[in-house]
């Protein structure tokens, strides 16, 4: 009995997350076979880990395997995926300075109005995983800083800088984008 | 803070992540600086617009099943060892003494075919607790028997029957691939009211029939039966006697 009823009490905390675990998995794997394997991957290292949990917030914790999950997922099939993390830090704190593409003149944010979901989807799917998974953890899953460090394991302020990031190649993919619409419509 | 703190701060501003000093310090700029103003705008606006146009990818309804067989598996086949249960053992061994007398030979066999369907009705509820917990019980969404039956051709080497049963009172809200015994299955799902019924359809040769027909557990109630080479299972929270008018209408014939 003592296996069923683990198996159960780890069904009953870790189902409920099943949505959060697959939209996440999904995000960062980019097709929905992968996905599924990457989130069943998860669900059994967190059954096998279960003992270990702390209690605390649970989702997070299940959050952060299923990121581990993935990230091997994708070392395994598809390493040129995975860009250096420490690469994508340096270029973000060095070489091109956050001021201005955040500065936003009129015209501009006009243009940023016309973005509608589609355009919006594939540029989030079109940035780096380091600053994708922390986008989609904020904006879709409502995740505390405090959380996307736990997930992501890095410190609260690298979460702070990566997302200040994210946004900013966000907006610079979609003006360059609705730019380029325009110039080909005439 | 200058106008580069500001812009730096301003997305961890926009979340409401910055602390109480910081947050004061770049208000106190916001009031003297049009340019900033509008910056934080725009953060506001390109998170707004992150939320409500991207994707909330929903877990497919099989994926719960497919991980509870996964976990079932892992677990080894401690399972599979007779007699494990304990709130069985009695009645098992109540059967084998009976047949023992009558065969002496049988009676293995008959107390193996009690634990794999008693195995069997526990897999059949487990499954659907999960869909349950996962909030996801269904891969194809239609009351249409036609779009249904169709969507598991293909996933399955049987052809379950699909009939919409609004007429009897249990709407056919749609179906999904569940797993019952580690084996891919057909789950079809009903509403009664703000009930919700599935019905497992496996192979004939999943269920000997030995275990009572109706039973419940763990506050489902449950009904099997079998028709046309396959096995039906019926579980939902309905009272008893509406699983049975359900049963019902899933046995009568087709008009
Ligand atoms: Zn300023």
């Amino acid at each position: 009995m003592t296996d069923d009823s683990r198996t159960r009490r780890f069904e009953r905390l870790a189902l409920p997350h099943l949505d959060a675990a697959y939209n996440l998995a999904r995000w960062l794997m980019r097709n929905d076979h992968d996905a599924e394997d990457a989130v069943q991957d998860a669900y059994l290292r967190a059954f096998n880990y279960f003992g270990s949990f702390q209690g605390g917030n649970f989702r997070a914790w299940m959050l952060m395997i299923v990121r581990r999950c993935c990230y091997d997922g994708l070392a395994r099939n598809r390493p040129t995926e995975l860009v250096s993390v420490e690469d994508i830090d340096a270029l973000a704190a060095g070489a091109e300075p956050l001021s201005d593409a955040s500065r936003v003149d009129d015209p501009e944010r006009a243009l940023l109005r016309r973005a509608d979901a589609a355009l919006v989807n594939e540029l989030i799917a079109e940035l780096p995983p380091p600053f994708r998974e922390v986008l989609v953890l904020r904006e879709l899953h409502d995740c505390a800083y405090r959380e996307i460090a736990e997930i992501a394991a890095i410190p609260v302020g690298t979460v702070m800088s990566r997302l200040a990031r994210a946004r900013k190649l966000l907006q610079r993919g979609m003006k360059r984008r609705l730019k380029k619409d325009d110039g080909n419509g005439l | 803070m200058d106008c580069n703190d500001v812009t730096r701060a301003s997305s961890s501003y926009v979340d409401g992540e910055l602390d109480a000093a910081a947050v004061a310090a770049l208000e106190r700029h916001l009031e003297g600086c049009a340019d900033c103003r509008l910056g934080v705008e725009h953060q506001r606006e390109l998170s707004q617009l992150v939320r409500r146009g991207a994707q909330r990818f929903a877990a497919p309804g099989h994926l719960a099943g497919r991980i509870g067989a996964a976990l079932d598996a892992a677990k080894g086949d401690a399972r599979v060892v007779p007699l494990r249960r304990a709130a069985w053992r009695p009645l098992a061994l109540a059967a084998s003494f009976v047949l023992a007398m009558i065969l002496s030979s049988g009676a293995t066999w008959l107390v193996a075919a009690y634990d794999r369907q008693d195995r069997l009705t526990q897999e059949v509820v487990s499954s659907h607790v999960r869909a349950l917990l996962s909030n996801r019980m269904i891969d194809i969404a239609s009351s249409d028997q036609h779009t249904v039956k169709p969507w598991f051709s293909g996933k399955l080497d049987l052809a379950p029957p699909v009939r919409d049963l609004t007429t009897a009172g249990f709407p056919l809200v749609g179906g999904r691939l569940d797993y019952v015994g580690q084996r891919p299955v057909a789950a079809l799902v009903y509403r009664h009211n703000q009930h919700v019924i599935d019905l497992f359809i496996l192979p004939g040769d999943a269920a000997p029939g030995v275990a009572p027909p109706a039973t419940s557990r763990q506050g489902y109630a449950l009904r099997r039966w079998r028709d046309g080479g396959m096995t039906f299972w019926a579980i939902s929270d309905l009272a008893p006697e509406d699983l049975d008018k359900f049963e019902l209408a899933v046995r009568a014939p087709a008009n």
